[in-house]
Parts: C-alpha cells; structure tokens; sequence
C-alpha cells in the first residue's frame, strides 16, 4: 500500500509504541488517571484528543510562518481552546451524561502536555500533511493507552465493560459472582490507574529493552 | 546417601540451566550450601539472611498460636453472646481447648498455606526469569500476612493480594532489599482498598459472623476500635485487652504475646529498639494530646471523635493493630529508616500519625498500616536530612580548623 511514504507511516506507528506520549514521553498522565474508571469514557476522551490535537497541529501548521515566535505560546492557547470548546459542546449536545462523567477534564485537554508538546515539537517545523498524521498518531497513541488502561480498571472494578454485565450480576449473584467473586473497588480509584500504567511500562520495557534509559 | 547430598547432587546437575534457582533455593533452604568461606578476608558471622528471617519467625510463633486459640474462642464465644450468655475468659477453663484450638487451626492454617504457597510460588517464578537466587525476604512476609488479616478473609482474595503485594511491592523494586514498601502492609493495605466490605465493619472479626448475617443464629464481634469510634463502650477489661481475649486480626490481639517477642527481637538485635522506644513514645503523645483536647472540654460527647479520643493513652497502644505494627511491620530494617537519628524520627512520626489516622479516620477506625506506609515512603528522605546535617556540621568543624 503506497497510501503513506515510510516516513509518514513512521508518524502514525511510531506513537503508538516506541515513543508512546504516555508511557515513554509520560505525558498527559492526569486524565489517563482520572477518567479511565470507565472504558466508555475513555474510548471517548481518546477521539476528543484526537480530534483537537489533529486539527490543531494541522492549524498551527498551517500559520507556523506568521506566528511571531515571542508570542506563539498564546496562539497555540487560543487554538487549542478554540477546539477544546467546540468539543465540550458538542459532547453537552450529543452525550450529555458522558460529558457529566468527564467533567472538567475535557476542559483540560487544554493543559494536555501532550498537545502543546507537538505543537512545539513538530507543527511549527512540518507542512501540515505530516503535521495532521503526527496529530493523529500521537492522539491515537495516548488513547490506547487510556483504552487499556480503562479496560482492565472497568473490567476488575466495576464487572462491566462499556456499562454491560460481562461477569454477572454481583446483586443478583449470576455469573462470577454466584461463586464468591467480587469486584475490587481498589481499581475504581485514580492510585491503581497510576499502578496499571506502571505496569504496561514495565511489560513494554521488558519486551523491548532499547527503551531502557541509562541512569 | 543422606537428602542433603542428593540435593547437592540434583543442584549440581541443574547447575547453568533455567531452573537453576529454584533447586538452589530448595537446597539452601533446608541446609548450609556445601560450599562456604573458609579463609581470606572476610567477616565469618552467624546471623545471615536466613538466620534473621528465622529469629523473626520464632519470634511470631507465639502470636501465631494465640490467633488459631482466640479465632476459635472469639467463634463460641460470639455465639453465646448471640444467646445472651456473656463468656468469663479463663485461660485454661475456656481458652487452650480442644474445640477452641479445631476451630482456629480450620479457619487459620488455610490463611497462613496461601499466603506461603502464592507468595513463594510467586518468587520462584520470578527468580527463574530473572535468573537470580530465591531470596529469603518472603519467609517473614508470609508468616506477617495471616496475623494481619481478619480470619474470615476469603483465600482468593487472599491470593490476589499477596501476587499484588509480592510483584508490585517488591519485585518490580528488584526483590528482597530493595523494596520501598513493607509488602506485607502492602497486601494489608491493597485488601483494604480493594474488598473493604471484608476489611472492616463487625461481621468480618468473628469466623462464620458474615455467613450467619441476616439468619436467626447471627452473631457479631466488633473490635474494641470499632466500638469506641461509634461511642460505645465496650465490655472487654484491662486484662481482656492486654492478654488478648478479644476480637480482631489473627495476630495482633495480645498485647502481651507482642511485647515478648519484641523483647525477645530485640534483645537478639533483629528490631531496632530505636524504633520501638519511639514509636511507642510518639502514639503516647499524640494520645496525650487527644486526651488534652478532651479534658479541655474542646470536644463534647456528642462529637463523633469522643470515644477515641478519651481513650486514655495507655489504652490507645494496648488495642487494635499498633502494638503488632510497631514490633513486627515498623522494624523492617529494608524499608525503614536507617540511620540511628533516623530511626527515632521514623518510630516517632509512625507511632503519633498511627493514633491520629485511628482517631480521624472515619471509615475505619485503625491507623497503624497507613502510618508505617506512609513513614515507608518518607524514610529515604528522614535519612537523607540526617545525613546532610552530619556533612554540615562536619563542614562547620573544618572551617574551623582551617580558618
């Protein structure tokens, strides 16, 4: 498939493992903590990043030449907060209880280090082809990790996955729970979210032992 | 050919190879290897690894056997209280019996297999990847788990814990020595958080209470903490509590059992008497502090602090967990403080913070695994400020010298 050069699948790829914003850049750790209880919420947070960081670092790109650079901190600001309430409102239109769920982090995609970090890093040196597929890829990095993550913290704290029983009824006692089973209400707190990405940066550093920093 | 040559042998054959570790340790375990130093310049002493983790062993032994006697007494006993007979303790009338002794070793000894059997398993599989030796660092650990732990606990949960409490409290540091945390508090405290229903409360103390909840036989035995945090009084007397006729964790109900095998650590110089002294000293002011603020009239009996705060605070060390944690969980000389200033500041901050999250702490009224957790966590740190003010002052001294 010629659709993407090898450089620009580079962008895409390269994300989602090796230089994973999350668990190698450990950027945009707080929302990876407090809103992965859910997988629902998530799944969803990941395409809200998405969306902002593939459209900002497309439009900051695009006016990487007339930004002043004294001031290009705030321009990427206003861009990102521009977004960031486009995707508010039309999470409180579309999805308001979601939207309750995730509350003010949405808003606070804005402070995401991850998007300013790219914006800083590579729309303002890239044409905004290979700004939109690095937007893309990092965002799609960052909500695999909350996927993961949300997963395992949904599935052994509350016994659901995307809000259906997949263990059984732990009122009614079906499923799992008829046999003593019970949910870990440890996982459900922000402490075992920090624990789970520590444990998928251990898996991934043992898996590929280049990743390991000297110290 | 004796059982310690044909695990030499079998060592010897596996000598290299994958599996290595886990016939070594095997070996080790049981024996002194065949080879040991014999000349040059080293330091030939007894009290290795192995010989430390034994002296603790021995020294919770006796607590152990009074958890397996008080989980099948604090049993009938509840169920007479359910009938409206109120049990006299006696020691030999109605404590060391048959029924007493059945009862505990059924509920108990499982706690004490899975904790051993998951936790060791949980070692060796690590030592065989990472292609180091079994450590010992789990022999204690595991004996601390079931005496810390209410006796109804189920063995799943269990299990979970100590593979959690084993790999993210230990081997991910790097195994024995290298752990921030104490694992064994570390499994307590991922119970804690995780199953709390099965934590606390006044069903889970009592074997069976949980079971026979909601029946016509239900019974309950709430712990002496847990009546004081809801203001009311208890039944339990001086002797009760000291010698440990009462509901609670496995192990951590004598008070006087505790105190024998501190001394007994302490006197072979495997607890650090630093710590002990003021961790003990430190619950005592804060507890003095508490009982200040109650004389001063601050806090009137309607206030839900009351019943623990007017604890007097002697009794605040004889309930509850801190005694257990002081002797046993805040003397672990891997993740506590290390230096001798270090250590007075480390026992003292465990023992005052331990009666402050008790008093505080409204879901649950025990403090004693959060305070040596969080002191675990600031040990490095305690180290770090005596150290500094030693190279300070050593400075001071040399400028002097040299001016």
């Amino acid at each position: 498939m010629a659709l993407l050069s090898k450089k620009d699948r580079g962008l895409i790829l390269d994300p989602l493992a090796d230089n994973n914003p999350i668990t190698i850049q450990v950027l945009g750790i707080c929302s990876a903590l407090a809103i992965t209880a859910q997988l629902k919420a998530s799944i969803v947070m990941g395409i809200s990043v998405m969306f902002v960081l593939g459209v900002g670092n497309v439009v900051i790109s695009l006016m990487r030449n007339i930004i002043p650079s004294k001031i290009r901190i705030i321009v990427q600001l206003v861009v990102v907060a521009a977004l960031v309430i486009i995707v508010d409102q039309v999470l409180k239109a579309f999805a308001y209880e979601l939207s309750k769920t995730l509350s003010v982090f949405v808003g606070l995609i804005i402070t995401n280090c991850i998007i300013m970090g790219r914006f800083e890093a590579f729309a303002l040196g890239n044409g905004p082809w290979r700004s939109f597929l690095d937007g893309i890829g990092n965002a799609a990095g960052y909500a695999l990790i909350l996927v993961i993550v949300g997963f395992f913290r949904e599935l052994l704290g509350s016994g659901t996955l995307l809000g259906f029983k997949v263990l059984g009824d732990p009122i009614a006692k079906t499923g799992l729970y008829a046999i003593g089973y019970e949910n870990n209400g440890f996982m459900l707190l922000s402490p075992m979210a920090l624990i789970v990405v520590g444990i998928i940066i251990w898996v991934q550093r043992s898996r590929n032992k280049a990743l390991i920093e000297e110290n | 050919m004796g059982l310690k040559e044909k695990l030499h042998s079998i060592k010897e054959d596996f000598k290299g190879k994958k599996m290595a570790p886990a016939f070594n340790a095997l070996h080790t375990f049981l024996y002194t290897p065949n080879e040991t130093t014999h000349s040059g310049g080293h330091i030939r002493a007894v009290d290795d690894l192995k010989r430390t983790m034994n002296t603790v062993i021995i020294a919770l032994l006796p607590v152990l056997v009074w958890g397996i006697f008080n989980a099948g007494y604090q049993h009938y006993a509840a169920i007479d209280a359910a009938q409206g007979v109120i049990r006299e303790a006696s020691l030999f009338g109605n404590f060391f019996t048959w029924d007493n002794f059945i009862m505990g070793a059924w509920t108990v000894l499982p706690l004490v297999i899975v904790s051993y059997g998951v936790g060791l398993a949980v070692e060796f599989v690590f030592a065989v990847i990472k292609g180091h030796e079994v450590e010992e660092g789990y022999l204690v650990t595991g004996m601390l788990v079931p005496l810390i732990v209410p006796v109804d606990i189920p063995l799943w949960m269990l299990a979970v814990a100590v593979v959690f409490g084993v790999v993210i409290g230990k081997e991910v540091f790097g195994g024995t020595g290298m752990n921030i945390l104490n694992p064994a508090l570390t499994i307590r405290a991922f119970l804690f958080f995780a199953y709390p229903t099965w934590m606390s409360g006044d069903k889970v103390w009592v074997h069976g209470a949980k079971a026979a909840a909601g029946t016509p036989d239900a019974f309950s035995g709430e712990t002496i903490l847990g009546s004081y945090a809801q203001n009311n009084s208890v039944v339990y007397d001086f002797a009760d509590k000291f010698f440990g006729f009462i509901p609670g964790s496995v192990g951590e109900t004598s008070t006087f059992l505790i105190i024998i095998g501190g001394l007994f650590l302490m006197f072979t110089k495997i607890a650090s008497w630093r710590i002990i002294l003021s961790a003990v000293v430190g619950a005592a002011v804060m507890g003095l502090i508490f009982n200040g603020v109650v004389d001063q009239g601050w806090i009137g009996e309607g206030s839900k602090f009351y019943g623990l705060m007017s604890t007097p605070f002697w009794e605040h060390l004889i309930i509850g967990g801190i005694a257990f944690g002081i002797v046993y969980m805040a003397t672990d000389p891997v993740s506590g403080a290390q230096t001798n200033t270090g250590k007075y500041w480390y026992g003292f901050l465990i023992g005052f913070f331990s009666i402050m999250i008790r008093v505080f702490n409204p879901a649950y009224p025990e403090g004693v695994f959060l305070a040596i957790l969080l002191m675990n966590v600031f040990a490095p740190t305690i180290d770090h400020y005596v150290v500094q003010a030693n190279v300070k002052q050593r400075m001071k001294r040399l400028k002097l010298k040299t001016a």
